[in-house]
């Protein structure tokens, strides 16, 4: 099992817990038991049972016949949009909030960049009836109105913060600087990033996705495994459950999709894994973006989701293994992808899973080749950006 | 410069001030820590600017990100630092995150703090086991000596084993909270310090986090021997510049 990590919660010399000793109770507490609770029947039963009649379960797996013979490859398009609150995120945290009321805890904190995990975390409390406090950059909170209102119409108490980029680095920030202020708080990280063991138990509670691909792939192909699965990646968490059940088969090439902002030298970028070097971010050694003395720098894309200057520890192990292949989509680019998997299909994404459309016209494509794109999210929350750039 | 453990024989009631590295200005180092060390001040806890500070309050954040916009950086930092290796008397201890450490290049930075002629080092996002793993060998190599921070949730056996690791001080962070906390020491936090305090441990205790002025330096000393503050006096050091630092220092040993 060479793509899961170890005790220690390292993906090669990739992941661990750099936590200040403030948080050391609350990552054990977590480590002793997520393992444990997530196996144990009662846990999965009540998950799967959310999963189906909450969540809406299993997401189809959908043959985009238009855009299967525009680019003269047979894709299918996993609908994670299709899930309650319009997005992968609430796998997690459906999963993360049993896990939290497991272990006794009252109070969530969440950070979020475009909003969806911040609505996911924020539907699961208001399901629970437990106080949720969601982290997000003042900026996002400007770019994705639509979610803050859901936030905060789901009893969700919106923080703005203030510092930095204002982004989703900054928001990460405040809400870990919270919990080492609240130590009695649980905090719902949204993606595959933070001190182990966030990101597998982050990625197994997302591996639903890929464990649906493989059947429903097999029920309409009679195979498997897809030639290629691409996504896109800004932590990492839907290009995780997607890849998840893949990660041995190293004969399906796996694609993640960064965000290359106005293009990777131009200095206004998200494009970790060619911009980034190893350090330390948010509680775990991975590949982030910073200076020559270690200042992390302020990353950019046009996505809210894709924002972020690191990426997880199993992405930056699968990047230096080259187990999966690094591209990116600029702004331009990913525009570019959403109207026309609109026009062609009707399915209006989200702006970052447009980044992951974005390479179908990168890359070699053969008739026969099956590759499935995880539309990770749903559009509505980016509609303003989309009219802004809309051609009439 | 004299040896922190010197320093802890000879006096007790320590009083150590942390300040941010090229805060209020750029060249404002030197001056700093010349004036500090008047005005007798024990050791001084030397804060690299970081553009992410995930365990310091606001006050230490902006500070930190004032610094970084005055074009502070390791390579300045350790020049100035420098400098006063010869005429400075008062040990210095260097306070900043692993990333800084990793990025500048681990044997670099550690050479460096070598040359600046410290000793000690705080990384407060470096736990005990990746210190055990990785950095105490290479710490030790340069004759760099860890301090660890201890939390009113520590529990007694992890607090035995940093007491077994470490050769400086011991960190007890006042209270489960980032630096800057506003308020008094309550009767819970004196209860913590009491436990401390009984367990007898090889390393000299120096409390920190919410330490601002002559009453709760004072407090704090009655149950270790020595006491931190930060915040309280990068906030003086903004209001009233380094002009002021003598008069802030004489309120909180003489009030």
């Amino acid at each position: 099992m060479k793509y899961q990590p170890t005790k220690e919660g390292y993906y090669g010399q990739f992941g661990g817990a750099f936590i200040p000793e403030l948080l050391h109770p609350n990552v054990l507490e977590l480590e002793d038991n997520y393992i444990k609770i997530i196996e144990s029947k009662e846990f999965q039963d009540e998950y799967k049972a959310l999963l189906k009649d909450y969540v809406g379960r299993p997401t189809p797996l959908y043959l985009a016949e238009r855009l299967s013979e525009k680019y003269g490859a047979t894709i299918y398009l996993k609908r994670e949009d299709l899930n309650h609150t319009g997005a992968h995120k609430v796998n997690n945290t459906v999963g993360q909030i049993l896990i939290a009321k497991k272990l006794g805890k009252t109070k969530i904190i969440a950070e979020t960049g475009a909003g969806q995990h911040g609505v996911a975390t924020a539907t699961v409390c208001a399901l629970m009836g437990l106080e949720c406090i969601v982290f997000m950059g003042e900026k996002d909170i400007a770019r994705q109105a639509p979610n803050v209102a859901r936030m905060k119409m789901l009893g969700a108490k919106v923080v703005p913060a203030l510092s930095g980029s204002k982004t989703l680095k900054d928001a990460t920030n405040e809400a870990i600087r919270y919990w080492i202020q609240h130590p009695d708080s649980y905090y719902l990280i949204g993606s595959v990033v933070g001190p182990a063991p966030y990101p597998d138990m982050v990625a197994r509670l997302q591996a639903i996705i890929s464990e649906e691909m493989k059947w429903q792939l097999k029920e309409k192909t009679g195979k498997e495994n897809p030639d290629t699965i691409i996504a896109c990646v800004g932590g990492g968490s839907n290009a995780a459950g997607a890849f998840y059940h893949y990660l041995e088969d190293e004969e399906v090439g796996l694609v993640a999709v960064e965000a290359g902002g106005l293009g990777v030298d131009s200095g206004e970028s998200a494009a970790t894994s060619q911009l980034g070097q190893v350090g330390v971010i948010h509680g775990s050694k991975t590949i982030l973006m910073q200076d020559e003395y270690g200042q992390i720098t302020e990353p950019y894309s046009i996505s809210a989701g894709l924002d972020y200057p690191g990426v997880g520890p199993l992405h930056a192990f699968l990047h230096e293994t080259k187990r999966a292949q690094f591209l990116n989509a600029t702004d331009d680019e990913a525009l570019e992808a959403a109207f026309e998997l609109t026009k062609l299909e009707g399915i209006i994404p989200a702006l970052e899973t447009a980044h992951a459309l974005a390479v179908l016209s990168k890359i070699d494509l053969k008739k026969d080749q099956v590759i499935i794109i995880n539309l990770s999210g749903r559009g509505d929350k980016d509609l303003e950006t989309y009219m802004k750039h809309l051609k009439e | 410069m004299k040896l922190l453990k010197e320093i802890f024989q000879e006096k007790k009631n320590l009083l150590s001030i942390f300040f941010t590295a090229g805060f209020p200005k750029l060249d404002d180092t030197t001056k700093i820590i010349h004036d500090l060390s008047e005005n007798g001040v024990d050791f001084i806890e030397v804060g690299l600017p970081y553009s992410d500070p995930l365990a310091d309050g606001t006050t230490i954040q902006d500070s930190s990100h004032r610094a970084l916009q005055n074009g502070m950086n390791l390579d300045v930092v350790f020049e100035q630092l420098k400098s006063v290796k010869d005429t400075n008397k008062t040990p210095l201890v260097l306070m900043g995150y692993l990333n800084q450490l990793i990025k500048y290049g681990e044997n670099k930075f550690c050479q460096a703090v070598q040359d600046c002629g410290m000793k000690t080092v705080i990384f407060p996002d470096l736990p005990m086991i990746e210190y055990e793993n990785h950095y105490k060998a290479l710490f030790e190599k340069y004759g760099i000596t860890n301090v660890f921070l201890i939390t009113p949730h520590t529990s007694e056996e992890r607090i035995r084993k940093i007491d077994a690791l470490t050769d400086a001080f011991i960190y007890v962070v006042a209270s489960a909270s980032i630096t800057g906390a506003k308020g008094e020491i309550s009767t819970e936090q004196i209860d913590y310090f009491k436990r401390i305090e009984a367990m007898n441990l090889k390393s000299k205790l120096v409390v920190g986090f919410g330490i601002s002025d002559n009453k709760t330096f004072t407090t704090a000393c009655n149950y270790a021997d020595g006491a931190i503050i930060g915040s309280a006096f990068i906030k003086d050091l903004d209001k009233n510049g380094v002009e002021g630092i003598s008069n802030f220092v004489s309120t909180v040993i003489n009030a």
